[in-house]
């Protein structure tokens, strides 16, 4: 394996994002995770959606897919069904992943495909400028709320552990070198893994001081073997736990079912399927 | 009946979930085992069970074109079987029917089985259609052994009900030899050993059709009628080193396989209307970031969910303008079953040469009937690689989306070391990277489209665009697509034995059009009947939109044939609406000029006796 340096990973597009945004400690994250790694660039794949996280391939020289609304999960299951042996990344923020694109995260949860999904979370709209987003407390006042929102939001992470994701894990833009742990234990993880990342909006929705003073490690005594205790960590919200919340590395992986079902298949060709059609 | 291809057309009608499909499509598949050529159409409810359900085949010594319009056979499984078909039946039919229905008719003639009595001393009530099975291959004397054999090769997944169906066979095949034994008026001596054929219906054509152009992706979510196509693939695509993935909906099926073609996989989904309406902006994405995939849409009569087992032409246009923005693609439209393979390939050609989308059409009616059809040969020698960029192109500054002259740029793959490069649906400069400048903007949408002119050239070359036949340069023409193609073909032949001169044309690439083919088609007309199954008559108004001018400037005119009713064009109507343009031509002919031209003399003679005409 060759030394990598997270610079190496880096491409020549200046991030767009405003300056402070939760966003950049997110890509120089996962830049160092990869470098730890030493995962050569090309074997790399990073799928997004819309949005201002959403542009994230663009500053990596990776490969890179940046697609349509909500759609990361699926172009990256594709990817990576498309070609195994690739580090497929899926990113995105929260109105991307968990409103748009909400219908998908199940999907890629039962079939344990083995991609790392990043969704930096920022609890606003911020590439439309401020409207209450999915994981938006309820009562947000903003331009699209004048009079304050209706809903109450998702919690992501109760979310993916109910949907059986196989690695769950909460990180926070303001404590880089956990969120870099936590990156190369995902990207290593075998199966789906889901990490909400707090990654304040510095423009519209200023939550670093708020997260600061909310955020702590998850106990020392937890064990990510454990799905009802994650589960009951999660539902603490005057609390936000960061780190691993659940591990599960017993499930198959999608791919390799597919190679059984191909194994399993009998083999034919062409000619062989038209000779059993012959009246 | 025609006399030069005798062919017996056999309306099979029932309750849903009482075994009627199955009865057509067994007795479909005995007819060909037997050597005779099939051609079958089938319709049901939306339900499983419940509801009425037809099932017709067409049977003839050689080539069958159509389902056929009027039955001549009838098979009656109830009373609203009879009470739903009887005015569909040419005249003399003969009626097979349960025979504890009571049928008040003496203009057809009767042969009552008593299915449900054999069913029932058998203690096996759901029998019955095996009984008729049985009746029906001592009717058309066909080889109880090959009757037999077919039973066990489609129900041996059924051990337990296997042989109480073939008791009911054997029992509905004894009473109808003891009880009718004189020759049923329709039967076709089946003709010694003919050609090898197959028996191939129009989902599995592209199912293999993908499989032959190398497919190895499919993602798909079920949709009537389109999923019997992803039965096939996942049946297939496993023994072809192929992934199927049935998704949680049609825009996850849609990015899944635009990410397994990123990735280097020929890819494709297939679907129907409401699930082609979901996948639009995904159709942007594959053509913005020019990502090559094919798209099958088995239509059906919409709006809306509309009557999602029945048959229709109605997608064209969202299958040709759907999406914003102007995002090339393009559109195949293969019709017959056989031409569904081929078609398939065609496809995959173009997607990766030109790394596009390609929609290709089919139709309820071409994707779930059965036709007998000669073995395809070497199916397709041509070339379906994508262009990917050379070594030395790696070396130096790889630029994904390579201004060239032809629109096509090297394609990398994730994997492909110096080929890393971001797929970008933003709008794009040369190496993938967001630039939102006018220049690049305009640049980058004429170098898009510029893909979809050096395709129309390169097609002009290709017998697959087109298929033209008829009396060349005939004043009276026919111009269709899809699967209404036998239906045209066969009303140009009764049309020619009534003495009247006419071509027909059916372009299978709808977009790019085959402009050259066209013109040359239209340049010798004075007439041209466009029909379609769809409400507003999409194919004629593109029609006379694309070629205004040049129909102007000849003075030829279109008249729309549009049908929306579920169910297939029959000859007859297509006769008729033919007849009908002629003689207005007639009119207005006679009208200016105070005389008849020659042209139009056939026609004077057979105004009066070809309407509502039953052949």
């Amino acid at each position: 394996m060759t030394e990598s340096k997270p610079n190496d990973y880096k491409s020549d597009v200046k991030p767009i994002w405003c300056p402070g945004c939760g966003d950049y400690a997110v890509l120089t994250a996962l830049m160092r995770a990869f470098a730890q790694l030493g995962t050569p660039r090309e074997m790399i794949a990073i799928a997004s959606g819309i949005g201002c996280s959403s542009r994230f391939p663009a500053f990596l020289n990776t490969y890179g897919i940046h697609g349509i609304h909500g759609r990361a999960l699926p172009l990256a299951t594709g990817t990576k069904l498309g070609r195994p042996e690739l580090t497929v990344v899926a990113v995105g923020g929260d109105g991307d992943g968990f409103s748009i694109g909400g219908g998908h995260i199940p999907h890629a949860a039962r079939r344990n495909v083995d991609i790392t999904y990043i969704v930096m979370d920022n609890s606003i709209y911020g590439m439309t400028k401020g409207q209450p987003s999915p994981t938006s407390p309820e009562g947000i006042v903003s331009k699209a709320a004048p009079y304050g929102s209706q809903e109450r939001p998702l919690n992501p992470v109760l979310l993916a552990l109910a949907y059986d994701t196989s690695f769950v894990a909460r990180c926070f833009s303001g404590k880089l070198k956990e969120m870099v742990n936590v990156l190369v234990e995902a990207l290593q993880h075998p199966g789906f893994s889901l990490i909400q990342v707090l990654s304040p909006c510095v423009t519209f929705y200023n939550t670093y001081e708020h997260y600061r003073e909310i955020t702590q490690p998850l106990p020392d005594a937890h064990d990510p073997g454990d799905r009802l205790a994650a589960m009951a960590l999660a539902m603490e919200t005057a609390t936000q736990y960061l780190g691993v919340f659940y591990r599960d590395t017993s499930r198959p992986l999608y791919s390799q079912r597919f190679e059984e079902v191909q194994t399993r298949a009998p083999k034919a060709t062409l000619e062989d399927i038209f000779k059993r059609m012959i009246v | 009946m025609q006399e030069d291809n005798p062919t017996i057309v056999i309306r099979v009608a029932g309750e849903g979930g009482e075994g009627t499909i199955t009865l057509g499509d067994l007795l479909t598949r005995v007819a060909a085992y037997s050597g005779l050529e099939v051609y079958s159409f089938r319709t049901y409810p939306a339900e499983i069970r419940g509801g009425q359900v037809m099932y017709q085949t067409r049977l003839g010594l050689s080539r069958v074109m159509t389902e056929g319009d009027e039955a001549n056979v009838l098979v009656a499984m109830n009373r609203q079987a009879w009470l739903d078909e009887r005015g569909d039946l040419c005249q003399g039919a003969a009626l097979i029917y349960e025979a504890t229905v009571d049928i008040a008719d003496d203009t057809h003639s009767h042969y009552p089985v008593p299915a449900e009595a054999i069913a029932q001393s058998l203690d096996w009530p759901i029998g019955k259609n095996f009984a008729l099975l049985g009746a029906l291959t001592w009717f058309f004397r066909f080889d109880p052994d090959t009757a037999e054999t077919l039973v066990r090769q489609r129900m041996q997944r059924h051990a337990e009900s296997l042989e109480k169906n073939l008791a009911a066979m054997q029992r509905g095949y004894a009473y109808a030899r003891e009880t009718y034994p004189e020759p049923f008026p329709f039967n076709l001596a089946a003709p010694g050993k003919p050609a090898e054929r197959i028996l191939l219906s129009g989902a599995d054509a592209m199912a293999l059709g993908a499989l032959a152009a190398g497919c190895t992706f499919y993602a798909g979510y079920p949709i009537t009628p389109a999923t019997p196509l992803m039965e096939s693939m996942a049946r297939y695509l496993p023994a072809f080193d192929g992934t199927l993935v049935q998704v949680e909906d049609e825009i996850a099926a849609i990015n899944m396989a635009i990410g397994a073609s990123f990735a280097g996989r020929r890819a494709m989904t297939a679907t129907s209307g409401p699930g082609l309406s979901l996948m639009v902006e995904g159709l942007g994405l594959a053509s913005m970031a020019e990502i090559p995939l094919v798209v099958v849409n088995v239509q059906r009569a919409g709006p809306s969910t509309g009557l999602p087992t029945k048959t229709s032409q109605g997608d064209l246009f969202l299958a040709l303008y759907g999406g914003h923005g102007d995002a090339p693609r393009f559109v195949l439209a293969p019709d017959s079953v056989k031409d569904c393979y081929f078609q398939t390939i065609y496809a995959f050609s173009l997607a990766e040469r030109f790394q596009m989308p390609v929609i290709v059409l089919s139709d309820q009616a071409m994707a779930a009937r059965m036709e007998t059809t000669p073995l395809p040969g070497t199916p397709w020698n041509g070339p379906l690689e994508r262009i990917t960029p050379t070594v030395e192109e790696l070396k130096g500054d790889y630029r994904r989306y390579a201004y060239t002259e032809n629109g096509v740029s090297p394609m990398s793959h994730p994997g492909v070391p110096g080929g890393m490069y971001l797929a970008e649906s933003l709008e794009h400069d040369e190496h993938g990277y967001p630039d939102q400048t006018p220049q690049t903007h305009q640049r980058m949408m004429q170098k898009r489209a510029n893909k979809v002119e050096a395709a129309r050239q390169m097609l002009a070359d290709w017998r697959m665009t087109s298929r033209r036949w008829g009396d060349r340069d005939a004043p009276f023409g026919i111009m269709g697509w899809g699967s209404t193609r036998g239906a045209v073909r066969e009303a140009t032949q009764r049309l020619q034995s009534y003495g009247i001169p006419v071509e027909a044309i059916y372009p299978h690439t709808l977009l790019p059009m085959p402009d050259s083919a066209i013109a040359d088609f239209i340049s010798s007309k004075r007439a041209i009947l466009v029909p379609e199954l769809n409400f507003s008559g999409q194919f004629g108004r593109m029609i006379e939109h694309r070629y205004y001018h040049q129909l102007d400037e000849l003075n030829v005119h279109i008249y729309q044939l549009k049908k929306e009713q579920g169910v297939p064009l029959k000859v007859r109507e297509i006769v008729d609406a033919a007849v009908s343009m002629i003689n207005n031509e007639r009119q207005q002919w006679e009208a200016k000029h105070g005389e008849m031209a020659r042209i139009f003399e056939v026609v004077a003679g057979l105004a009066h006796n070809t309407g509502g005409r039953r052949d």
